[in-house]
């Protein structure tokens, strides 16, 4: 139940109140409750659980996460490269 | 899809895979909290690739599995009354009362209804007015910015035939009172990152502390689990006990502030019982008196429920992970998700229905 899928910002309104928006996961495109994100704008990508955004994921981080693993491999290699070849 | 293929790139799992191997030197159990994770982790076969050290023991992160029983059948008792429409997540449905499910209620005649968001419930509030609408409102802190705000909304639109059946769990006092019993072996614990994306980290600390035991925020995609256990095997190897985040990209160690407002003025802490666990202390939320009005517990009285668990079910030591699902001896014998004896066999985030579903049938007894 605590599954969150990603999707993207396409349209930002106000309904009964409520700051609602419809989000594109990839295709398909539902309507999602926007009150606990109130930063988010057009384009950003969030995590919604049960139609509502929990946040605004952060593309900074995003990108760091996945260079830091890029540089966990080179090490890698390179200490592998550093070990000989068994005979 | 953006968020999601980058986080399931084999390749980059396999390079997160060998670092574990790498920093490993003796034997660790980890726990993961969450039910959504422990499904990743039996469906990408973590527990196969992970060095014969690692052991990930499975939490009770499954709001599904322990909202108790008594509240099951609660649930039965209202859902079958002519004059309520109940509504709840699709996972509930099937999930064993002591005679009946919410499926068999259903089919008996009962309006039961799968909503997508506890918001659809008030739309069918305002459509049916001659109609009691019931929410059965369960889950972790992750769920509770949703349940909160339907709540809050009924309130001050005024929709008084809407009311909800809390069962809100909260992680932090479950991973204490893991901690605090005598046959614990968890030395280290992958923190629900979806908890932690509304709630923040700052609970945690303190637990770290006391336990002297390393916590790492974690997330669901493959990507984010090995980088969840790799930090975790780090700490412990390197002997730190740190609340560590290993899911940056949505967790600040403050959380969504709105929505911990919204949750803070619907709901108030209690003790709650937790299915095959027991009572733990403050590990509940329940509706702020001034929400009375739309507490379906208070609002529908049920008469005495007979209440009866499965002689069978060993589900709660499977919950506070003492016990794997494949070495319980009704698992695919007396309990399948056809027929199951207890909720984590038809949860989706049940740890039995995640076993039987990736055939973890290997550790039966006698082989």
């Amino acid at each position: 139940m605590c599954l969150g899928v990603p999707g993207k910002i396409t349209e930002i309104y106000e309904r009964e109140g409520l700051r609602m928006g419809r989000i594109d996961f990839g295709g398909i495109v539902k309507e999602a409750c926007l009150a606990y994100v109130p930063e988010a704008e057009i384009g950003d990508y969030t995590l919604i659980h049960v139609g509502f955004a929990l946040n605004v994921i952060d593309e900074q981080e995003a990108l760091e996460t996945l260079s830091l693993l890029r540089e966990i491999d080179a090490l890698g290699e390179e200490l592998g490269a550093d070990i000989p070849a068994p005979e | 899809m953006k968020h999601l293929t980058e986080y399931r790139d084999a390749e980059k799992v396999r390079v997160l895979l060998d670092e574990i191997a790498a920093v490993t030197t003796q034997p660790w159990v980890i726990m993961e909290i969450c039910g959504g994770q422990t499904h990743s982790i039996i469906r990408h076969g973590f527990d196969q690739m992970l060095p014969p050290e690692i052991e990930l023991v499975h939490g009770p992160g499954c709001p599904v599995c322990v909202t108790p029983l008594e509240l099951i059948d609660r649930a039965l008792a209202i859902a079958s009354r002519p004059d309520v429409i109940f509504t709840s997540f699709g996972d509930m449905l099937r999930v064993p009362g002591s005679k009946k499910d919410l499926f068999q209620i259903k089919s008996e005649g009962g309006d039961v209804r799968v909503v997508y968001s506890p918001l659809d419930c008030l739309q069918i509030a305002r459509e049916n007015p001659d109609k009691e609408v019931v929410f059965f409102g369960v889950g972790f802190e992750t769920t509770a910015p949703a349940n909160a705000m339907a709540v809050m909304q009924a309130h001050e639109q005024g929709i008084d035939n809407f009311s909800m059946l809390v069962s809100h769990v909260r992680v932090p006092p479950a991973i204490e009172a893991l901690l605090s019993s005598p046959e614990n072996r968890i030395q280290a614990f992958l923190a629900a990152g979806h908890v932690c994306t509304v709630m923040g980290t700052w609970e945690y600390d303190p637990l770290a502390e006391k336990f002297n035991v390393p916590m790492v925020v974690t997330g669901f995609e493959p990507v984010d689990l090995a980088r969840g256990i790799l930090h975790a095997v780090r700490q412990l190897e390197e002997g730190r006990a740190e609340v560590e985040n290993a899911y940056e990209r949505l967790v600040v160690p403050e959380g969504n502030i709105p929505a911990q407002q919204v949750i803070n003025a619907v709901f108030e802490t209690c003790d709650r019982k937790w299915r095959g666990v027991g009572s733990i202390p403050a590990s509940g939320w329940k509706l702020r008196p001034e929400f009375a009005a739309h507490d379906a517990e208070t609002r529908f009285a049920v008469g005495h429920l007979d209440v009866v668990e499965s002689p069978l079910c060993q589900a709660g030591l499977v919950l506070q992970g003492r016990l794997k699902p494949n070495e319980c001896p009704a698992f695919g014998v007396e309990c399948t998700p056809r027929t199951p004896l207890g909720a984590p066999m038809v949860s989706s985030e049940g740890a039995c229905a995640a076993y039987y579903q990736f055939g973890r049938v290997a550790a039966k007894a006698g082989d």
